[in-house]
């Protein structure tokens, strides 16, 4: 392939020599695949370097999965999630394709309309799909869901779901996860009685403590869903509703299957490529084979990430790094992911351990009647964990320090509540002669001389010391101390 | 005596009456005025007092060969010899070899001049100004998306009847604490990292203040507009009729939705939903944008983002709302637009369109052809001085590069290795100590013409008194090098009101038209806004009727975000941002020689959370020198318990080692060349006082103090004339 050749000589001479783009083939149009194909078309805007081609299975443009719980409550319409395709003459993508065999030895992709293409390097970004309990009713032999039953993964989901559940109807969703927990809000927003199912002791289990997720499912339940924690679903019954396995039926038009994803590992694992959970990759996302690289969903790297979109963005920019050669040095090195549920009237973040152990130092407030839970756990004065549901605040900058690895304050406390910052100026108002007007930096003595020689009026005031002429901020107060100078002091004689 | 005129610092540009003071000096006193309604800031006040100053420069000075010290001289000989040493550089090395450096202080007749000196008689494309370290990125982003830049498209008085106003990385209250006159009865948002005296404005009054980590401003506009759309508060009849682009745009800001705005910004989710919902129910709002939006490596795109934000929400060219960019410098509107700009000629025109260079080239009786092309920007300027390739000669007027460029001490040393720098100065700023040849000119209220202050509005500058004797004005210094350089005298005129005639006629027909511009107009009272075609009114609200592209609409621009050039790393832990102190201008040059401002501010202070202080082992109060990948800074520690742990800030008025400037990055914006001032990696370290903190504030006379620092000791210390 003397193509390729002339390409990788090329690389290392200056634009001295007309070199042929490296072709580059991505397999999978969701957030992560898209994504890359953008970090590409940013770092290599005219295509000098490499040529993408992306293959995505849905006929969708690709958007935004993780709106489809804001789709479902009618905050977004479908087009509204759309990603942006980056409209470089050298990026081509390929909608209602599939990937069908991955020959690695001559770097070539097989899709299902018979065609092929050939890589030089290629990037796996199947991400997962939705995995069904083994409960009877869910799903046919052929693994299709039955009659009211989807899953909550695509566009197509969302209009099935949207189609089965109308307003004032039940709907049960199984399984309370980050995902579940969305939808569930999402269909309340819309108007439908919600009943969740979760499994185990209690929902989020992943994410957060007991203490909490009791405090959430109350507040869920204020907000119209009725959550059942520990509960196995024993069958589907279409038209009617789950039953669980203490024999209650929750009664559902409708099925939401939010229980959990299974990485698209196939097409890797059938091409002899390692894969377990998801398709093995190092630091530098390459798979065993090193002209195969995995992001997004479909990856496992030691470092975690995969379910979230954060570190699949992160991901796609360290591999655009890499594949571009604008940093061939890039790594992706793991990730410190943060929760944030995304639910109208509810905020909660989490992040790292739960339920650390008494190694770390732990602050806990449970405040059940107001609905509030915090919980934050330091070692070595970092952040190793914490759970907060309605501390949006220190939320935000606690989620700031996990992230930078940042150490607390000494007052953790402090942290948690949102700390007391009042400005230590000593021109403040407890100070002996507070400032009054701080664009002229005229102090209340200031003004009461100014008074003591005769100034009786702003404008006299202001003439005299230049208070209030900057802002006017202190127009009132000046105000306030003339009348009340005014109306109490004899004149002085002049 | 007492004459009415405007004050030398800020674009605001309040009026006042200058008049002798109780001891014969002439003094300041606020006068009634639609921008400063009677209002003065400190700065204001107190800004006579330079006009008397001991430090005063009144004789040219020029370096003698032997010790290397000023020296006293004659204008004829100073001219003399700055003419023949441009001409002797530009006989050697070619006409790019002379360059010229300007200044959005400068009034229209001196930017206008100093353009055409430029192009003309010293034949050379090496020009640019400050302001491109201010204004060029709102500029840029003004005209990509409404196809003309002005900074407020209407009169600043029309913002006190909205009901919401945003200020984005805009610190009015104390920068330009007038114009918070306008802004006490709008519920503000206030989008800064610091909590600023504006947005302690905002949150005393019911108003909300979102701190976004320095560098990352785009992505809270992206998270609005997103958090807008959701919320359905966009104004979809407006976006189809007025406006093209926003299917584009918003795929961007799909990306941001509230939860991951917070991730990226650090602002909360619920703080995004409620600041898009005040501005998006708002009967009346403004979305006003200042230097913390712009002065990053993505700050036009910043911009953009911010207008995206008001083109979805239907603000703009509507009398009511509306976007607006609060310009910073004195003439910082004025100075943008008639040629003293490196791709720019007069009346806002491109200087490599062929129509505006065969305009021009008529007004100015020469060959279209004789017009050099484009040169670089700024800090590209800079930084190739004195190099094989770059200019040998500068002539800098009205700019104090040596502290205001970014990674100052870079810009030092490529200041030192010109062949001839010729500063015109009214003190000896930092960089004009390190001049060949001082010029001693004459300052506002020795000189008498226009200035174009943020709200595009047309003012007069007038002259109180005469400048002290063997002083000149910069028009002066032009026309007398321009005749040295063999130029037509009528070319140049030196008086003000016949180079405004002549720019007008060179920007009519431009976008920033001025033809109808007269003294007698302004002194007649009449309230201009250009752009002034003719002898009708001017325009105080722009777009009313469509944009300027050709299709009338507005556009949005297709932006991300991107992030800072520089991230906080193990290394270098903290974020340094830069930014203004109410007591001083831009790089103190003035300020720090006005005593009772040099006294409230002597000294280069850094504001450190508590907490980070104490890690650092620095205390309230103590010293610390701040060090960047490209040099340090020792300023003095103030603890402020309302900062963000993770961010540092420096005030960038102080000179040598308590220069700001030595830490920032010059990574520049793609589209306006402005360099990234507002994100710079640091780490903090404990420090002993300055050897001469005394030296290093007020009492800087020049450059016989440290604080004038590597620069000063070029060719040994010098003296200011008369000192």
């Amino acid at each position: 392939m003397p193509a390729r050749r002339t390409a990788r000589r090329g690389r290392h001479r200056h634009a001295m020599v007309q070199h042929t783009a490296r072709r580059i083939v991505v397999i999978g149009n969701g957030m992560v695949g898209a994504r890359f194909a953008e970090e590409v078309a940013r770092r290599d805007p005219v295509g000098e370097r490499v040529g993408v081609t992306v293959v995505g299975a849905e006929d969708e443009a690709a958007y935004n999965r993780v709106l489809l719980p804001g789709v479902l409550a009618g905050r977004y319409a479908p087009e509204d999630i759309r990603l942006p395709v980056p409209e470089a003459p050298s990026m081509a993508v390929r909608t209602g394709t599939a990937a069908v065999a991955l020959e690695p030895a001559r770097r070539r992709v097989a899709l299902d309309d018979g065609t092929g293409l050939d890589y030089d390097d290629l990037v796996l970004a199947t991400g997962a799909r939705a995995a069904f309990p083994p409960i009877p009713g869910l799903a046919a032999a052929d693994g299709a869901p039955e009659q009211g039953v989807t899953a909550l993964r695509d566009l197509a989901d969302c209009r099935r779901l949207s189609a089965l559940a109308r307003p004032g109807g039940p709907v049960v969703v199984l399984g309370g996860g980050v995902l579940g927990l969305e939808a569930a809000r999402a269909l309340a927003e819309r108007g439908m009685r919600v009943s969740l199912v979760e499994s185990s002791p209690w929902i989020m289990r992943r994410q957060i403590d007991r203490p909490a997720a009791r405090i959430l499912a109350e507040q869920y339940g204020v907000l119209g869903v009725a959550v059942h924690s520990w509960r196995v679903a024993a069958r589907w019954l279409p038209g009617t509703g789950l039953e669980l396995d203490d024999g209650r039926v929750l009664a559902g038009d409708a099925l939401v299957v939010t229980a959990g994803v299974k990485a698209n590992t196939g097409l890797a694992a059938r091409a002899g490529i390692e894969a377990e959970h998801g398709v093995l990759v190092d630091d530098t996302l390459a798979t065993d084979d090193p002209r195969v690289h995995a992001i997004g969903d479909c990856a496992q790297h030691p470092g975690g990430g995969a379910g979230l979109v954060q570190p699949g963005w992160e991901q796609a920019a360290v591999l655009a790094d890499r594949l571009t050669g604008t940093r061939p040095e890039a790594r992706y090195t793991g990730a410190r992911p943060v929760t944030r549920l995304k639910a109208e009237g509810i905020e909660l973040t989490s992040m790292g351990e739960a339920e650390a152990d008494d190694t770390a130092e732990t602050v806990t407030i449970a405040d059940a009647h107001g609905g509030r839970y915090a919980k934050l756990s330091v070692r070595g004065e970092r952040i190793v964990g914490a759970v907060l549901l309605g501390f949006a605040d220190p939320a935000a900058e606690i989620a700031r320090m996990y992230d930078d690895g940042a150490p607390v304050p000494a007052d953790r406390l402090a942290l948690l509540t949102g700390r007391p910052a009042p400005e230590t100026e000593e021109t403040g108002a407890g100070a002996a002669d507070p400032l009054v007007c701080r664009c002229n930096a005229v102090t209340r003595a200031g003004v009461e001389a100014a008074w003591l020689d005769g100034a009786r009026t702003r404008p006299d005031i202001a003439a005299a010391t230049r208070a209030t002429t900057g802002c006017g901020g202190c127009t009132r107060d000046v105000d306030a101390l003339l009348a009340g100078w005014n109306d109490a002091r004899p004149v002085p004689a002049p | 005596m007492s004459t009415a005129t405007h004050c030398p610092y800020c674009a605001l540009q309040c009026a006042m009456h200058v008049e002798a003071g109780p001891d014969g000096q002439p003094a300041v006193r606020p006068a009634d005025f639609p921008t400063n309604r009677g209002g003065l800031c400190r700065k204001g006040w107190s800004a006579a007092q330079l006009l008397h100053s001991p430090q005063r420069l009144v004789r040219p000075l020029v370096r003698t060969g032997g010790t290397g010290e000023f020296a006293e001289t004659g204008w004829d000989e100073a001219l003399d010899f700055v003419a023949g040493r441009m001409a002797g550089v530009r006989e050697q090395h070619g006409p790019d070899a002379v360059a010229v450096f300007g200044s959005g202080g400068l009034t229209n007749e001196k930017s206008y001049l100093l353009g055409k000196f430029a192009r003309l008689a010293l034949g050379t494309s090496r020009i640019d100004y400050n302001g491109r370290f201010c204004m060029s990125s709102a500029a840029a982003a003004g005209i990509r998306a409404f196809g003309l830049d002005r900074g407020l498209g209407f009169p600043l008085p029309d913002v006190a009847s909205a009901e919401v106003v945003l200020l984005a990385g805009a610190n009015p209250a104390e920068t330009m604490p007038p114009m918070m006159g306008h802004l006490s009865g709008p519920r503000l948002i206030v989008v800064d990292p610091r909590r600023s005296a504006t947005a302690e404005f905002a949150r005393e009054r019911g108003g909300l203040h979102l701190a976004p980590r320095p560098g990352t401003d785009l992505a809270l506009a992206l998270g609005l507009l997103h958090s807008a759309r959701a919320q359905d508060l966009l104004d979809g009849d407006y976006i189809g009729a007025r406006t093209s682009g926003f299917d584009e745009a918003w795929k961007y800001a799909a990306a941001f939705w509230p939860e991951r705005t917070e991730q990226v910004t650090g602002v909360p989710a619920h703080l995004v939903r409620a600041a898009a919902r005040a501005l998006g129910t708002a009967r009346g709002a403004y979305v006003l944008t200042g230097r913390g939006a712009e002065q990053h490596a993505t700050g036009t795109d910043t911009v953009s983002a911010w207008i995206n934000l008001a083109l979805a929400l239907g603000l703009c060219g509507r009398a009511g709302s509306g976007y607006g960019c609060i310009t910073g410098q004195g003439n910082g509107q004025g100075g943008r637009e008639h040629g003293q700009k490196a791709d720019q000629l007069p009346g806002y025109r491109r200087i490599d369109d062929p129509a505006a260079r065969a305009h021009v080239a008529g007004v100015w009786g020469v060959d279209a052809g004789e017009l050099p092309g484009p040169g670089p920007s700024a800090f590209e300027l800079l930084d190739s001085l004195g190099t094989a390739a770059g200019p040998k000669a500068l002539l800098l007027m009205g700019s104090n590069p040596a502290v205001s460029a970014p990674e100052a001490g870079r810009v030092r040393d490529r200041l030192s290795a010109l062949d001839l720098l010729v500063t015109c100065d009214f003190v000896m700023s930092e960089t004009a100590a390190m001049a060949d040849v001082v010029l001693p000119v004459a300052q506002w209220a020795e000189e008498t013409g226009t200035m174009t202050n943020l709200e595009g509005r047309l003012l007069r500058r007038r002259a109180v008194l005469d400048p002290p004797p063997g002083v000149r004005t910069d028009l002066e210094v032009i026309s007398g090098l321009a005749r040295r350089l063999g130029q037509p005298d009528q070319r140049f005129p030196a008086g003000a009101d016949a180079v405004l005639a002549e720019l007008g006629r060179a920007s009519a027909g431009g976008g920033a038209d001025y033809a109808g511009v007269s003294p007698q107009r302004l002194e007649a009272g009449e309230e201009l806004f250009w752009p002034v075609p003719g002898p009708g009114a001017g325009t105080p609200r722009m777009f009313l009727e469509g944009f300027a592209h050709a299709d009338g609409r507005a556009r949005f621009a297709a932006v991300g975000h991107r992030g800072a050039a520089e991230e906080a790393d193990a290394q270098f832990p903290l974020i340094a941002t830069t930014g203004r102190l109410m007591g001083h201008y831009q790089s103190g040059a003035q300020t720090r020689r006005i005593g009772e401002l040099a006294e409230a501010e002597p000294e280069a202070c850094v504001e450190v959370h508590p907490d980070t202080g104490a890690r650092a082992g620095l205390d309230d109060g103590g010293w610390a020198r701040v060090v960047s990948r490209r040099g340090a800074t020792l300023a003095r520690v103030r603890y402020r318990a309302g900062a963000r742990t993770d961010t540092v800030f420096l005030p960038f008025h102080y000179g040598g080692e308590q220069a700001a400037n030595n830490l920032t990055n010059p990574v520049l914006d793609p589209v306006s060349r402005m360099p990234e001032f507002k994100v710079s990696a640091v780490r903090l370290e404990r420090s002993d006082p300055p050897q001469d903190a005394r030296a290093a504030s007020s009492q800087n006379a020049g450059a016989a103090a440290p604080a004038a620092g590597a620069g000063a000791g070029r060719r040994g210390p010098a003296r200011p004339a008369g000192g």
